[in-house]
Formats: structure tokens, sequence, C-alpha cells
């Protein structure tokens, strides 16, 4: 089925299987590999992009279903002001180790400032409690989300 | 007093894999490359009567056992598990063949028409099972001073029984795998820990000369043991696959494939008996400790030697005679894991202390500090302990920021408090340096260093760390000192990545050498200067007896841990966690404190929320929905802090760090427990419904 949707800002026209998972699409057709696979099935986060400005595990999405709608992976978003904030948050926390799951929670990030810009602590932890993380233990993460969101004020 | 290198610097891989564009193994893309999927054993233990192939279409294969070119083993520490199967199936899980072709969908399609016919034969799961009738992998023991006549004339003797369940990794990458020739050269490309594994299984089943085979490490995504002794495994596979069809063959694991197939935590029970003199002093332990080894024996020895030499902790205990028997079962088999079988046993021993506390009406942490060892006590091995031992220091450093008495007087029913003291013994076990018996190159040219060794960065954060130890020493930026390719036919074999022996056996040898590199220092000259590692004159180990030096030195730690239980629902929420460590000294403290939480978080997973149990050897929890990992609603707020106690031999006066994180927090926990309900915790994982059957028994 031909689908035409907005990837990273620019309209597209592809011809997938409806059903085919978004993560495939994204990762195999498109080439874009920022978009990891940890679990395809919507448990680890690895695989999450915006859809509509909101934080969607590309796995358990069929492509069929982004017909219209914007989708933003980290192959675009790494060059907004916003990325630059979180970015520089995470590194400073070292909020990184292995870095699998990283795009991820960046990209969760993203989505819960957008909703919300001065989240508590129990927020943020909420916020990305559909991103695993097994080297961190999450504190340093979090502590990269409290930074992003002081060195990036004003730009959410 | 903080030390200049511990002052934290950018971690250097870390802009690049917050962009998402660090490259790992299933990133990578071939020329003509075709995917590999695995045909796995559906039953736990079998005859293969036989297995009848659809007609494949044009391009895809079948690679089995017969495509081996030399042998059909995996070689590790014991070589037998086959890399396809022969005539028989004994885990479900097991590799029987591969199916390699261009498209996945083509290739699901033949798998789901291959028919096998199976004998089944009664398998055995259980630990219980096991002893009865299993076949025995090991079976180690050995002795110190006189238990016999300890127990003869003790005073009071006890008896208590511990069990732990199975954990799995859940690295966030899965397994991943790709093999290519390159001319007649073989290429071995992946996620692992340890390339020169990688390469000596190859060496056996490929059958080629060594200047034949390369490996080379992809960026990896989480290891945790997970990563050691498997990636010889799939990477075999995959050299067949591509040996055969002569196209780069990939081959990524999907989770659930992950989790049915790959290594975990060996199930555990261990058995004390303790003799008391009239002082209520331990005098004497005898300690029976059993792993659940699974089907094939692999590295389990080793890990239950480690098991045996953590079974005392860091209590001085005169008498001793331990046991450790590996048994064989119809389940996937066991592997290494974060700790290395010392968890399983400090869990028990912290345990063990705690209950015979509070049966004699003894604050616990006053009992456990009357065993301590200190320095120049003996080992349980009969070693000596030489280092400075700082225990009292982190104690007292530890229930000061907790406010542990405090609280320990004042929580209500269902509130708890606990501690935990620990160690791990740096590096590998008895000969095991001397065996590998490390190298490493450091490379000049011009005002360019390249750091040439085959430790990997597999998130820990190694290659920061190393590359911080040579430019310190060389007064350089870090910019100018260079982390070389993981790849085999160009660095030599400085042992794996296990074992928390990187920082300190690796990091000590680069240190070493850039000093001298610095005395040499000509501007316009190049230079390249080597080193092997020489094992201290001073320490001795009998290998066969157990008897000596295990560890060259070792790094320690206490965790506590405040818990609170739900009387209703019985959930148990983790209100914060305290560590307090020394591992000499911290080389970069930001990094640490990574390993440090990170550990913690991972043993409170083990003791709590990950449950993975069997049913007639299949596994119940088999995919991320059913196995929890803790996220971040589940991990409370971490206290973390260091005292420096330099070793000599390590650089900076580092020691190890990496397995010390994960030891404390599991026994920290199930004391919290403990105390929150008064009841003795002896299992884990710890449960709801454990916990709400513990609080009703009388």
């Amino acid at each position: 089925m031909k689908i035409e949707f907005t990837l990273n800002n620019e309209k597209i026209n592809i011809d997938v299987q409806a059903s085919a998972r978004l993560l495939d699409v994204l990762r195999d057709d498109l080439g874009l590999k920022s978009v990891k696979e940890g679990c395809g099935e919507g448990e680890c986060g690895a695989c999450v992009v915006l859809v509509n400005s909101r934080a969607m595990n590309s796995c358990m999405l069929p492509a069929g279903t982004i017909m219209g709608k914007s989708v933003v992976t980290m192959e675009s978003f790494k060059h907004t002001d916003r990325y630059k904030a979180i970015e520089a948050g995470f590194l400073k926390a070292g909020s990184v180790q292995c870095g699998f799951c990283t795009p991820g929670f960046i990209i969760s990030t993203e989505s819960l400032l957008n909703q919300n810009p001065n989240p508590t602590d129990e927020e943020i932890k909420e916020g990305l409690s559909g991103n695993l993380c097994r080297c961190t233990g999450y504190n340093m993460i979090i502590e990269g989300v409290r930074l992003a969101i002081e060195m990036g004020a004003g730009l959410w | 007093m903080k030390q200049a290198i511990s002052k934290s610097i950018l971690r250097v891989d870390s802009r690049k894999k917050c962009r998402g564009e660090a490259e790992y193994i299933s990133d990578w893309k071939f020329d003509n490359m075709l995917f590999a999927k695995t045909l796995r054993s559906t039953k736990a233990k079998a005859k293969i009567l036989s297995i009848e192939v659809p007609e494949i279409p044009e391009g895809y294969f079948i690679i089995d056992k017969n495509d081996v070119p030399g042998v059909n083993r995996m070689r590790t520490v014991v070589s037998d598990h086959p890399l396809f199967a022969e005539d028989d199936v004994q885990y479900i899980g097991q590799p029987i063949l591969l199916i390699v072709g261009p498209q996945r969908e083509t290739i699901y399609s033949i798998i789901s028409q291959i028919k096998i016919t199976y004998k089944e034969e009664p398998g055995l799961f259980t630990l219980e099972d096991a002893e009865k009738r299993s076949i025995l992998f090991t079976d180690y023991n050995y002795k110190k001073e006189d238990p016999e006549e300890a127990f003869k004339t003790a005073h009071r003797i006890i008896e208590d029984t511990f069990s732990t369940g199975y954990q799995e990794h859940v690295y966030l990458e899965p397994q991943g795998i790709a093999a290519e020739y390159k001319d007649d050269t073989l290429f071995v490309y992946g996620s692992m820990q340890c390339p020169f594994y990688v390469k000596g299984a190859l060496l056996e089943a490929m059958d080629l000369p060594e200047d034949k085979i390369r490996v080379v490490q992809s960026v990896t995504g989480g290891a945790f043991g997970g990563k050691e002794e498997f990636p010889s495994l799939n990477g075999c596979h995959v050299a067949v696959a591509a040996n055969k069809t002569k196209h780069p063959v990939v081959m990524i694991y999907d989770r659930d494939e992950d989790i049915l197939c790959s290594t975990k935590r060996h199930p555990s029970e261990v058995r004390y008996k303790v003799a008391l003199n009239k002082n209520d002093h331990v005098i004497a332990l005898d300690i029976d400790v059993l792993l659940n080894a699974g089907a094939y024996n692999g590295l389990s020895s080793v890990v239950l030697q480690r098991a045996l030499f953590s079974a005392t902790n860091v209590y001085n205990i005169e008498h001793l005679n331990v046991r450790g028997r590996n048994y064989m079962t119809n389940l996937v088999p066991s592997g290494a894991y974060r700790g290395f079988g010392a968890p399983q046993t400090i869990f028990a021993i912290e345990m063990l202390f705690y209950n015979i506390a509070v049966k004699l009406g003894i604050d616990p942490l006053e009992y456990k500090m009357r065993h301590l060892l200190k320095q120049n006590d003996p080992t349980c091995t009969g070693g000596r302990v030489r280092e400075e031992v700082k225990m009292h220091e982190i104690i007292q450093k530890i229930v000061k920021s907790s406010d542990y008495y405090n609280k320990l007087k004042n929580n209500q029913k269902y509130q708890g408090i606990g501690i935990s003291l620990f160690l791990h013994g740096c590096g590998f076990t008895g000969k095991g340096e001397t065996t590998i018996n490390g190298k490493i190159i450091l490379e000049k040219k011009k005002d360019i260093v390249t750091l040439k060794v085959s430790s990997v960065e597999m998130g820990q954060g190694a290659e920061t760390v190393l590359r911080k130890i040579v430019a310190e020493t060389l007064e350089l930026p870090i910019e100018q000192v260079i982390y070389g390719k993981v790849d085999t036919g160009l660095i030599p074999d400085s042992g794996p990545t296990v074992a928390s022996r990187t920082t300190m056996i690796v990091g000590g040898l680069l240190r070493d050498t850039a000093l001298e590199m610095k005395k040499r220092w000509n501007k316009s000259e190049d230079l390249e200067l080597s080193k092997k590692y020489k094992h201290p004159k001073y320490l001795s180990w009998d290998d066969e007896h157990f008897q000596g030096d295990a560890y060259p030195v070792h790094s320690w730690g206490a965790n506590i841990a405040e818990v609170e239980i739900d009387p209703v629902t019985y959930e148990l929420t983790i209100k914060k966690l305290h560590g307090v460590f020394d591992v000499g000294v911290p080389i970069d403290e930001r990094a640490l404190i990574g390993q440090m939480e990170g550990g913690m978080v991972q043993g409170v997973g083990w003791a709590t929320i990950e449950v993975m149990r069997t049913e007639n050897g299949k596994l119940k929890q088999a995919n991320l929905t059913d196995y929890k990992i803790p996220t971040s609603m589940d991990v409370p707020e971490i206290d973390c802090d260091f005292v420096l106690n330099p070793y000599e031999f390590g650089p900076f006066g580092a020691k190890c760090a990496g397995e010390l994180s994960f030891v404390g927090s599991p026994p920290a926990v199930a004391e919290a427990v403990a105390n929150a309900l008064n009841k003795p915790i002896n299992h884990l994982p710890i449960t709801p419904e454990a916990l709400m059957e513990i609080d009703h028994e009388d």
C-alpha cells in the first residue's frame, strides 16, 4: 500500500505492506539506524520515535497507521536546539553508558517536555518509564533530564 | 582528599551514542549479505530421529553439524557444547541448524516447514532432582584448619539454607554477530566482551591457521557477562555459514530468542552449618554450594570457584569445610553474569549472619563486625589479606550518612532497613592472570599515542578510563590518545573484558608502559612499547587444593537499603539505597558512580522483581513482558560514596569495581525486608506472594 507521511519534516511516499512494523520501515527501507530494536514487543522503548510530537514505540505501530502523520527520529531531531539542551544534560550527568537505549530516552524526554516543560521528579520518572536501561540504574538519566530543563529553559 | 585522576571527564563515546550515530552490529551492512536464523530444539531432552527439510529455494541454505570444517564444539573452559546438535538435544533452545538466505520472510517460512522427529526422554530440571540423579559436572572441596574438631567442641551448632533464582542479563542490545571472508581470511564482527575467546573458538571450529581469522568487536550495547562466552557459539555459527554460502552472513537475535537460548545467572542453593563457641562467635563453617549449571558445563566450574572463594565474604572464620557442586540439568546453560558466583554466596552468608544475630538477640551489624577480616588475616583459602582493610571507616561512613541506627530503632512494622558488608576479589581467580598473560601495546607516532588492547568498551566506560590513564600519565589531552580498533589482527591479547580486571590489570599495564614512554618521550621519534602481565611474586596459588591467594587484592564495600512493604498487597518499595565502596582510587568518579548505581539497581532487580522460573524445562518468563527488570519508576534515590585506599599495583591506585557494585544490594534489601517483617528471608527473588506467606507464618 502507498503511504504518505511526513518523515523528519519532509513529505514522503512509500509503498509498503500496511501491516509492516514502522520500526522495520524506518530501519530497513529508509535506513534510519538511530531507531533501535531492543525487544520488539513495546517494552523497552529503544525504538521510540515521535509521532505527531508524542513518543511511540515504532515496533508496535503498523506502517498503515502513520498515513498523514508526522514522524520524527533522531536523524533530524539531533539538529534542533531542544536536542542540544538534552544532549548537554545527558553528557554532563553521565546518562550514557552502552548507548543502545539512549536515542529512545532522548526522544521520550522531548515528548515529556513538549507536554510538560516543568515536570517534577515523579513526572520525569513516569515520562521515562516506557524506556528500559540496564546500565545506569536510571538516576543519572533522570539527572540528565533535570539538567536539560535547566540548560534549555524557554525552549519548551 | 580527592585525587586529581578522580575528577570526571566527558565520556569519549557519549555524544555519538546520544545522536544515534554509534553503529551496533545490527546497523552494519555488507554487500550481498545473507541473514541467518537458528532452528532450535523444542524439547528439553530427546534423541533426534529425523530432520525433514522441504525443498529450499535457490539462494537459501541449511547449515548444520556436517558443515563444520573443524570440531563441532564451542571452545571455552569446558568445551562440551556442540555448535550444532548431533544425535540428541539437552535443552529447549539448543541450536540444531541455521537457515540462511537473502529474505527474512522466506527464512521464517522455511523454518516453519522443517519437521524434526524427536524421541523424548525424561529430563532433569531442579537442583533437588539433580542432586538425586544427575550428572555432577564439578565437585570441589577445600578446607581450612580443622573443621571436624571445631564442630566436635562447638558450644552450639546452627544450620541454615539459602537459595536464589535465575537472572537474565537484559543487555539492551540483543546478541548480534556477522561473518565474511575477505580473500581467504575469515572476519567475524559482533557484540562481544572477549574477541580472543571468539577467535579461539573459531580456530577449533573452522580449522584455519591463526593468521586467517580476525575477530572485530562492534559497538556493544551492554553485556554484564552475557557476552562473555556466548559469542563464541553464535560466532562459530555465522562463520560456518559464511564458509558454506560464500556470502557475508548476519545473525541478529530478537529478544525472545535471546532470552530463550543465552546464558543466565546460575540458580543456587547454599547450605551452611555453623559452629559457635560459648561467646557466640562463629568458629567454624561447613558450606555446601550447589549451582544449577544447565545442560552444558561451559564456564560453570570457574563460576563455582568464585562462589566458593567468596563464601566467607568479609569474615575471618577459623575453621572451614567448603564443598561446591555444579549439576547438569536439561535447562539452558548458565554462565557468566556480573559477580560470577559471588552474589549467590554473599547473599547467603550475609543473611546467615543476620539470622544468627537475630536469634541470639545481638545487633546484626555489631555481630558481623565482630568477625571482620583485618589486614594480614588469612583468607578462606589460606592466603593473606595484604591490603589495608578499611571496613570500619566504610561502615562508620554509611551508618552516619544513612542514619542507620535511628531508622532501625524508629521503623514501624512493614518498614525496614538492612546493611550488607561485602568484598570482591579483583581480577581472575587463582592462576587466571598468569595463564592469560595479558599483553598491551602503546604506539606513539609524533604526538599521537594509540593504545592497543583487547579490552572492549561495552558501556562500562573502558574506553574513557583507559585513554584517561594513558593521557594523564603522558600529560597529553585525551584527544591525542587513541583507542586502537578492537580487531584481533591488529591488537595483542590483553585478556577478556571480564572479572573486573580491565581498569586494574590492563589499566595497570598501560600506566606502567606510559610511564616508560614518558621517560623516553622525544617529540619527533616514533616509539612502540609493549608490556606483558607479571603476577606479583609474593602471591602463590595451588589450583589442585585451592590453597593460597585466590586474588591479588580485594575491593570492599557496604550497602544499606531502606524498604517499605504494603501490608495489604505486600508490594515492596525500595525507599533509598546507600553504598560506600573502597575501590582503591576512583579513576573517574562519574563513570564509577554510573557503575555503582547501575550495579546496585541490577542487584535489586535480581533480589525482587526479576522472576524467572521453569516448568518441565521451559522458561515461564520468556520475554520482556513477563520478565520484568527495574524501570525508572522502581528506583529510589541512591547515595554513593568512596573511601580512598590506593593499591600499589593498580593504575593511580585503582582496584576492581564493576562487579563489586552488584553483590551488596541483594543482601541489603533482603535484610531490610527481614527487618520489616521480623522474619528471616532465605530466598531470592523476594516476591509479594512469598512475603505474604512469610508474614503469615507462625
